[in-house]
């Protein structure tokens, strides 16, 4: 206990280097156990949290919006699974849905090979931009999901790891990857990745997890910013994110 | 069901040097086989579409995507083989129950008042969805007044699809999946075991047309009464998303039905407002200007 309220104080020394980087994005992975282990976190995170949270638990393929549902009973934060094409939002908690990998889309990635009259050939329907309440404004320089329904990788659809991959690759340095409770070694990859490109890592302290097969994966594959108990990752992040330097 | 070999871990794949290189190697890649072969893919989403891009290139053993499109500008064998790892055809029959039988309840009402009905199913893939919805027509005693266009942009896919053979080993789920859609028969009545295979009945099959077809290039090509596109355009990013919305839109007669995948939606697009909405959970809209 000791050793962990030590690496806490350091976690909290070294904001100040850490904030410069402005994070924009938290993914979390979890698989055996980790309803309890979302539930925890979740509750930690107040209203004003400023970043997205994207969450990959993987569940079984028919199972429905229950998870969302009971997770959004625990949460502050709005939860919502996740449509195609959905533009991500700060303060928002997005899950990913049953059966479908889940991916991030950068808008920087693809604006530029779009010839300017691509869609031009017929006139445009007369369409102008809906706002609608349930979701943020559509726009088209923001960063959005996107969906894959192709083959599960190591067993599970959705993947933490296309979730990390993607991120990784979309944010660049400005990604928390975050690991908990699990029971086989998705995530490690993904996590491998989050962190050669610059961005944080957090494992969830295996003894502590429901589970510790996931966590000791992600352990032995990337080189960990922060083990940490289930209930200190939040806290955590909280102060990561809201001290000012 | 057997699953997928896990992938050879991507640090083992020679990544390239930096994100740039790669971004230019990709569009180099994606217009040259735009210009050589016709195949646009420029407007696919790219998160998904890089990962299946580095699949095909560990599959053939190169190294790079440049490697890649010399291999296949200059070999259409690699065109083949990629464009089959490139579309993303995993589907099963009876996929998501309950889009079936909200089709049941609230699309079959509709159709019964029309004297004959145009179904296209665009991006059919290898069939088992198109044979669900035939099935289902048939059991309402629609089918003889259909005819179901089913395009795709694949033409080993859509082989497959038209010989209606499916693996035996995948009819105990797929009896579960019809059952749980509405199924009113045992199904094991639409088609016949033969030795690993089930062959469905050509009943079934008759009134199907099976067609090329390209969403990202192509146009319309009829006037349809229900337009089926489930989780085709996820691998579209939002610009080609427009494209085949509009294509749709121009190819609904009014008060047409259009149906998206589970987790698709319309609220992203600028169509939003010409449907209204059916039945929000299973994405089922109606063309209403």
């Amino acid at each position: 206990m000791k050793n962990t309220m030590k690496q806490l104080k350091v976690v909290i020394n070294s904001t100040a280097e850490l904030n410069k980087k402005n994070f924009e994005i938290v993914v979390v992975g979890t698989s055996l156990g980790g309803l309890d282990a979302l539930s925890v976190l979740l509750a930690d995170l107040p209203p004003s949290f400023p970043l997205p949270v994207v969450i990959v638990q993987h569940r079984h393929k028919h199972s429905q919006n229950r998870l969302s549902d009971f997770l959004q009973q625990q949460s502050s934060l709005q939860i919502t699974e996740v449509e195609d094409k959905e533009p991500i939002a700060p303060g928002r908690v997005y899950l990913a849905p049953a059966d479908y990998h889940l991916l991030i889309e950068s808008p920087r990635q693809w604006y530029k090979s779009v010839p300017e009259n691509y869609f031009t050939e017929s006139p445009r329907a007369n369409v102008e931009p809906v706002y609608n309440s349930k979701f943020p404004l559509l726009c088209r320089g923001s960063f959005t999901f996107a969906l894959s329904t192709e083959a599960p990788v190591c067993y599970a659809r959705p993947s933490i790891d296309v979730l990390f991959e993607s991120a990784a690759d979309a944010f660049g340095e400005k990604v928390i990857g975050i690991i908990l409770t699990g029971a086989n070694s998705d995530g490690s990859e993904g996590l491998g990745k989050i962190k050669a490109e610059g961005g944080l890592t957090f494992v969830q302290e295996p003894d502590s997890a429901q589970c510790g097969i996931m966590p000791t994966a992600a352990i032995a594959n990337v080189e960990v910013d922060w083990i940490l108990p289930l209930s200190q990752i939040a806290p955590c992040l909280v102060n990561l994110l809201t001290i000012k330097v | 069901m057997p699953h997928a070999p896990c992938p050879i871990p991507n640090s083992q794949l020679k990544m390239p040097e930096s994100h740039e290189l790669e971004t230019i190697e990709i569009q180099l890649f994606l217009e040259g086989i735009f210009r050589y072969y016709g195949f646009d893919f420029r407007n696919y989403a790219l998160a998904s579409l890089k990962r299946r891009i580095w699949k095909t290139i560990q599959s053939e053993r190169l190294t790079t995507v440049s490697g890649l499109q010399e291999k296949i500008l200059h070999n259409p064998a690699y065109l083949e083989r990629f464009l089959l790892g490139v579309s993303v055809n995993v589907t099963t029959m009876f996929r998501d129950p309950s889009f079936y039988i909200s089709f049941r309840n609230k699309v079959v009402p509709l159709l019964r008042t029309y004297p004959f009905i145009r179904i296209w199913h665009a991006g059919c893939s290898t069939g088992e969805e198109v044979y669900s919805m035939a099935i289902l027509l048939q059991e309402e005693g629609l089918y003889d007044r259909c005819r179901i266009y089913a395009t795709d942009m694949n033409e080993v896919v859509l082989k497959q699809a038209k010989t209606g053979i499916f693996s035996l080993k995948k009819m105990q789920e797929y009896t579960q999946l019809y059952h749980q859609a509405g199924g009113k028969k045992a199904f094991s009545e639409y088609y016949t075991a033969a030795y690993d295979n089930a062959l469905f009945r050509s009943s079934i099959k008759d009134n199907i047309v099976f067609a090329h077809h390209n969403l990202a290039t192509d146009n319309s090509f009829n006037e349809f009464n229900v337009i089926l596109c489930r989780n085709v355009m996820i691998y579209f990013n939002s610009y080609l998303q427009e494209r085949v919305h509009k294509l749709f839109h121009e190819s609904l007669g009014m008060f047409g039905v259009l149906g998206l995948g589970h987790q698709e939606s319309l609220h992203f697009t600028p169509y939003e407002k010409h449907y209204e909405t059916i039945e929000s959970s299973d994405k089922l809209y109606r063309r209403v200007k």
